[in-house]
């Protein structure tokens, strides 16, 4: 078992600067309660994307060409605030976004990136200001290329941004490793915690 | 050597590995199950050929897709249905403790957890939802994971997690008469931001927090997510111990002791030091109505709704703008007097028995404007049960309210409860998000006094009636 491998991701950006983009903006539970993941990625951003009868709101930015195929979003402070719901995450990568760019994430947003093979970088927020108004500006040079390798962007005109990843999080998206296997490796940390547990807080495992 | 924090001791406590750079590998004391998302997380151990290691730590129950209607048995479609059977069956196969849909003990995980005692001092808990930070009110170090995560504390019983930094928000003064824990929250987030949690484990400290019910506790810390913080923690005192002692997994005879031992032990030490100190003062609050779509867009009462012209962040900017355009508002009107058309007084947020009598002592002999469909959604099978022997359900249905069965409901509209497009509804939930309660919904936040209020007068209120406790 393991999540898809990360190292470069190359492709279209696209510019979503709206602060506080909730999960329930990214995806509305009534979605995911009713359909399987790999139907998620047509109902990302729904309420932002599709007008109330239905049909493309062709304001959104992935409606408009070239965003229509991002591979990478550049979003506003706080992107994906909210729930726990690691649907949020499935719908995006469903829409084939593998990078999201922004100022600060909802923490457990975050960390479901990770657990689904995304890539959640921070950067400070009139950086990212900055990238997202020239995309939106020139949408012809709105390619770029994310390198975990590296820890570098590279923008169609020219820039090298740094970014800083985790070390542990940073080897496993390049590994493609799963966060399970390694933890299964444990058993006999886990095992040897328990035990002493036990003995100090008998409580927690039975009541008595 | 240095104090520690509550959250020092919670986290060190845990730790089974340190895997540097702030890493560890915790354990997990409570898993909290519910029904929307474990039905997948079973089905993904399985599939992965993996064991349910430590049952007896797992509890389960199901809150987000059961119908909220009288004589319910499940949920109000198949995929509800499905939900529900996986979760079940899940629990059988394992041999997961599961409070089902028409056991006495069902409710909304956050409220059946404390109430039954599960959630304790000292244990880490986490669920698959992010309001799981609300059983830190009882000093449990609790949050809220996703899906990936639920299978790796199946499987290990831990949870790998980085360490987050310490803040500490301490509320001077008590809170006016009338004012609700959910007043001081709203307030709290207006003035720091859904993001001025963010990347803390925060503790609530103060003596409007000492003085605060535990229901009350619950209610902030479980809005703690909604500052941007997965994790809202407040020192276990008597009123802790007063609250969970004889409760029905609370621990007994010398395991009571013992355990008392230890939770003495746990609030922050006097020279311990936060990475962040906020100090807020609790006395000056007054009632709070949300007027956008995010809990930071909160105002009093009788305030006048913020233009966006006046908002210095682009991105702020852009987002008040749509928020205002979203909830049908103009910038520097009253807020009071916009017509509503549905009240919800419920959810993880806001549906004890404390918070029921204080909408009760407002709708009491009074009805609900003509044109506004007013819900009542207890929090669990014992909150409903005690509120009817205190005679809550006589007070609302007589004033026009509906007295539903327990669950998630209308807060997130998960299980068919929704409000309809257009629609305006004060709500005692916790997300005013764009559709959260349904597409196109308007949802304004508010305490449970201040939701019961404007049932009755059919519009947002401009001050709470002298009713109010």
């Amino acid at each position: 078992m393991s999540i898809e491998k990360l190292v470069v991701v190359e492709g279209v950006a696209a510019p979503l600067a709206l602060a506080n983009v909730d999960t329930d903006m990214i995806i509305r539970i009534e979605r995911l309660a009713k359909l399987p993941r790999a139907d998620l990625g047509r109902y990302a951003f729904e309420p932002l994307r599709y007008r109330a009868d239905g049909s493309e709101d062709p304001a959104f930015v992935l409606n408009r060409q070239p965003f229509r195929d991002a591979r990478i979003l550049v979003a506003g402070a706080n992107f994906g605030c909210g729930s726990s719901r690691e649907m949020a995450v499935w719908a995006i990568a469903g829409l084939g976004i593998r990078v999201i760019v922004a100022p600060s994430f909802g923490e457990i947003f975050f960390a479901n990136c990770f657990q689904n093979g995304v890539l959640p970088v921070v950067l400070p927020a009139p950086t990212v200001a900055r990238i997202a108004s020239r995309l939106e500006a020139e949408p012809a040079a709105a390619h770029m290329t994310v390198d975990l390798e590296r820890c570098e962007i590279c923008t169609d005109w020219g820039e090298t941004l740094a970014f800083a990843v985790e070390s542990l999080r940073r080897r496993m998206l390049l590994e493609g490793a799963d966060e399970l296997e390694l933890t299964l490796a444990r058993e006999p940390e886990i095992a040897a915690f328990q035990a002493r547990d036990r003995e100090r807080r008998p409580w927690v495992y039975g009541n008595g | 050597m240095t104090g520690r924090t509550l959250f020092d001791k919670l986290w060190d406590d845990h730790v089974v590995a340190d895997l540097g750079d702030g890493v560890a590998l915790l354990h997990v004391d409570r898993h909290l199950l519910h029904d929307l998302g474990s039905s997948s997380a079973f089905h993904d151990l399985e599939r992965r050929g993996l064991v349910l290691r430590n049952p007896e730590l797992h509890f389960a129950t199901a809150d987000h897709v059961v119908s909220s209607a009288t004589g319910r048995t499940g949920g109000v479609a198949d995929w509800a249905d499905r939900h529900i059977a996986g979760l079940r069956e899940g629990c059988r196969r394992w041999g997961v403790r599961l409070a089902d849909v028409t056991d006495a003990t069902q409710g909304i995980v956050h409220v059946v957890a404390p109430e039954l005692g599960i959630s304790q001092p000292g244990m880490l808990v986490v669920c698959g939802d992010s309001h799981a930070s609300t059983n830190g009110a009882l000093g449990a170090l609790a949050w809220g994971i996703g899906t990936s995560e639920l299978v790796h504390v199946m499987a290990t019983q831990t949870v790998l997690a980085r360490r987050p930094q310490r803040m500490r928000i301490t509320f001077d003064g008590r809170l006016s008469r009338g004012v609700e824990p959910k007043d001081l929250a709203l307030a709290l987030i207006g003035r720091i931001g859904a993001a001025g949690g963010r990347g803390y484990a925060v503790e609530y400290a103060g003596e409007a927090v000492r003085a605060m019910s535990m229901d009350g506790r619950m209610t902030l810390c479980n809005l703690t997510i909604e500052l941007g913080g997965r994790i809202g923690l407040v020192g276990p005192d008597d009123a802790t111990f007063g609250y969970l002692e004889g409760r029905p997994f609370a621990p007994r005879g010398a395991h009571w002791e013992r355990a008392l031992d230890a939770w003495r032990a746990l609030p922050t030490d006097a020279d311990a030091v936060f990475d962040h100190e906020v100090a807020f003062d609790a006395g000056a609050v007054t009632p709070q109505i949300t007027w956008g779509t995010s809990p930071a867009h909160t105002i009093g009462l009788g305030e006048r709704i913020p233009d966006p012209a006046a908002c210095a962040d682009p991105s702020e900017r852009q987002a008040m703008t749509a928020a205002l355009d979203y909830m049908g508002l103009a910038p520097g009107r009253p807020v009071a007097g916009t017509r509503i058309d549905r009240v919800f007084i419920g959810s993880c947020t806001n549906s004890r028995l404390s918070d029921l009598e204080r909408a009760a002592a407002v709708v009491r002999g009074r009805r609900v404007a003509p044109g506004v469909v007013a819900w009542v959604v207890p929090g669990s099978q014992l909150v409903k049960r005690a509120a009817e022997a205190r005679g809550l359900d006589r007070a609302f249905r007589e004033a026009g309210f509906e007295w539903r069965e327990p669950g998630c409901s209308l807060c997130v509209g998960a299980n068919g409860d929704m409000v309809a497009p257009g629609e305006r509804c004060v709500s005692t939930s916790n997300r005013n998000f764009v559709g959260r309660q349904g597409p196109g919904a308007r949802t304004h936040l508010a305490s449970p006094a201040v939701a019961a209020a404007c049932a009755l007068a059919g519009e947002i209120i401009g001050a709470l009636p002298e009713t109010a406790a």
